[in-house]
């Protein structure tokens, strides 16, 4: 792509002092860079009114899950026989956190099962540092912040997606094309090398981002809401199909903590991604908008 | 002590301080009452809402007999183990009386023979509780609708409340040390839940004579709600136009306790 004819703004972070530190320690000189608008402002306030309510949404969720740590399969549970279960075994003073993944049996102590609580050793599912409130049984409170931010979470997922339908991001950023598909296996090997588009090609988002935005907005998003509905007594009087969908309360449940970790492992993804290719310039997009893009000269 | 233990050591001691004051953050955010009274708003918004696609009177699923879970769970209070409790018990709670009263044309005295002969529901429900888990069972009762258009609810009456026979808790002492009586079970019901169609006293379980762990000789099944509304050990039952002067205020012994009163989610 040619150089546009206005002139854009030098997009290097700390201009002068980052030049001169990096001559001094005889660095190659960076390249030259221009600041690219990749984050309109609707989609900078959106991104982190999710980040925090998803935080908050997976710790009161894990406060919740402490209150019966264990997870069944179809309408009811079938205490004997749990999917997962995290238990404390031995005696009341001297116990090990235990988790148990089908038949399979893990010593989990100090973190599932059994962990400190302000210095007291505790049985309890999920740790003190994942729940919030941190003290553990505290369901009433649990609940509370866990359904006060679903609404906020949900008002603000709908107005992301009236957004990005009306204004054009979802069309032009985000559904892959059928030469990003095409992309899929070159770019998998290039981010296993840790190999990240640079230049013009920063500018848009790649096949794994879109792919994994896309199932982010309309998998993953769409399912927590729903099995977190189909958990409500009422909301199955009013909407019958909704345990049938998911076979029944228990799935739903089940289901609903399978989203809530794929939610963390998408953030675990994202961090990773940010941090291995350009941490500073990525979370300056995020907060002021501009991103810095290599120019292309002609000899590289 | 060696340099590297010593650094070592208080790098730890400043991560265990650092990770403390943010987790002591968290909670004094998560419990501060500012925090409690602004996110307890938002249980009206979620009640008007689950109203709005369920309405007053859209049916909890039912099930299938092959469905009933072997053994149906009993939580909370297993036996009131009260000396008044234990002497209704031995009568086969021939005498268990329970009166309807307060906003209401006409005050009824029920007795179990009453509550019996009233034409009765049998349902086949999944039972959830405010934990997480689930349970079906087959209960079978009189509609709390049939019996409170018998006692004529005056206009002002808003609200179904249940007192129960169970005490929570051993008591407590206050500053002169007399003893505080522990507070008794309660909780209410508004008026639409009241008289839902699968809202009954229920008085049998998969068949049998309701069982002491689940309330004999009455409890309430309010299918559309958690667990802890279904109110075990019924004793009497009162209509009223706010629950502020009763308990703790709440409308129920868990609501006091900082549970939602509107309990269908």
């Amino acid at each position: 792509m040619a150089e546009t004819s206005e002139p854009l703004p030098q997009g290097n972070l700390g201009d002068g002092l980052v030049d001169r530190l990096r001559a001094a320690l005889r660095l190659k000189p960076r390249k030259p860079t221009y600041l690219f608008y990749r984050h309109s402002i609707p989609v900078r306030a959106l991104h982190w009114i999710n980040a925090i309510c998803l935080a908050v949404m997976l710790m009161t969720g894990l406060q919740i899950f402490n209150a019966h740590p264990a997870l069944y399969w179809g309408t009811s549970s079938d205490f004997d026989h749990p999917i997962l279960s995290m238990t404390a075994q031995g005696t009341s003073d001297n116990f090990r956190g235990v988790t148990q993944i089908g038949s399979w049996s893990f010593d989990t102590d100090g973190v599932f099962g059994a962990s400190d609580t302000d210095g007291v050793k505790t049985v309890r599912g999920f740790p003190a540092w994942a729940t919030i409130p941190s003290a553990s049984p505290n369901l009433a409170l649990g609940r509370l912040w866990h359904f006060a931010f679903a609404w906020l979470l949900v008002i603000n997922g709908l107005a992301y997606a009236a957004y990005a339908f009306w204004s054009g991001h979802f069309r032009r950023e985000l559904l892959p094309k059928k030469s990003d598909l095409a992309g899929i296996p070159h770019e998998i090997v290039s981010h296993a090398r840790l190999q990240f588009p640079r230049g013009e090609a920063a500018r848009h988002y790649n096949a794994l981002q879109k792919l994994s935005y896309f199932i982010v907005i309309f998998v993953l998003g769409p399912l927590i809401v729903l099995t977190g509905l189909t958990m409500s007594p009422t909301m199955d009087s009013a909407f019958p199909f909704l345990p049938w969908v998911f076979g029944g309360r228990q799935s739903a449940r089940t289901i609903h903590f399978l989203m809530a970790f794929s939610f963390l492992g998408f953030f675990i993804v994202h961090m990773a991604a940010l941090i291995a290719s350009a941490p500073l310039n990525g979370l300056r997009s995020m907060i002021t908008g501009w991103f810095a893009i290599e120019k292309e000269t002609k000899d590289a | 002590m060696p340099d590297g233990m010593l650094r070592r050591s208080f790098l730890g001691r400043g991560a265990a301080a650092a990770a403390t004051l943010a987790l002591a953050g968290c909670t004094g955010i998560a419990d501060a009452p500012w925090a409690v009274s602004l996110l307890g708003e938002v249980e009206n918004l979620t009640r008007r809402a689950q109203r709005l696609f369920a309405g007053g009177h859209a049916l909890a699923p039912e099930f299938a007999k092959a469905d009933i879970a072997p053994v149906f769970r009993p939580n909370g209070t297993l036996n009131p183990g009260t000396n008044d409790y234990a002497i209704h018990m031995s009568q086969n709670f021939a005498n268990w009386v329970i009166p309807v009263e307060g906003l209401v044309e006409t005050p009824l005295k029920l007795t179990l023979a009453d509550i019996r002969k009233f034409p009765a529901r049998t349902q086949i429900t999944r039972h959830d509780c405010v934990e997480g888990w689930s349970c079906i069972g087959q209960w079978t009762g009189a509609p709390l609708a049939h019996i409170l258009a018998l006692a004529k609810p005056k206009p002002e009456a808003r609200y179904v409340v249940f007192y129960c026979a169970d005490p929570m808790g051993a008591g407590d002492v206050d500053s002169q040390g007399n003893p505080i009586p522990a507070p008794f079970y309660y909780e209410s019901l508004d008026l639409l839940e009241a008289t839902h169609p699968q809202t009954i006293l229920a008085y049998e379980l998969n068949g049998q004579t309701l069982p002491v762990e689940h309330g004999a000789p009455i409890r309430l099944r309010a299918e559309r709600q958690l667990g802890y509304k279904m109110a075990k050990y019924v004793q009497r039952i009162g209509l009223v136009d706010s629950f502020a002067r009763i308990g703790g205020g709440k409308g129920g012994y868990w609501e006091d306790q900082g549970y939602q009163w509107y309990a269908g989610i």
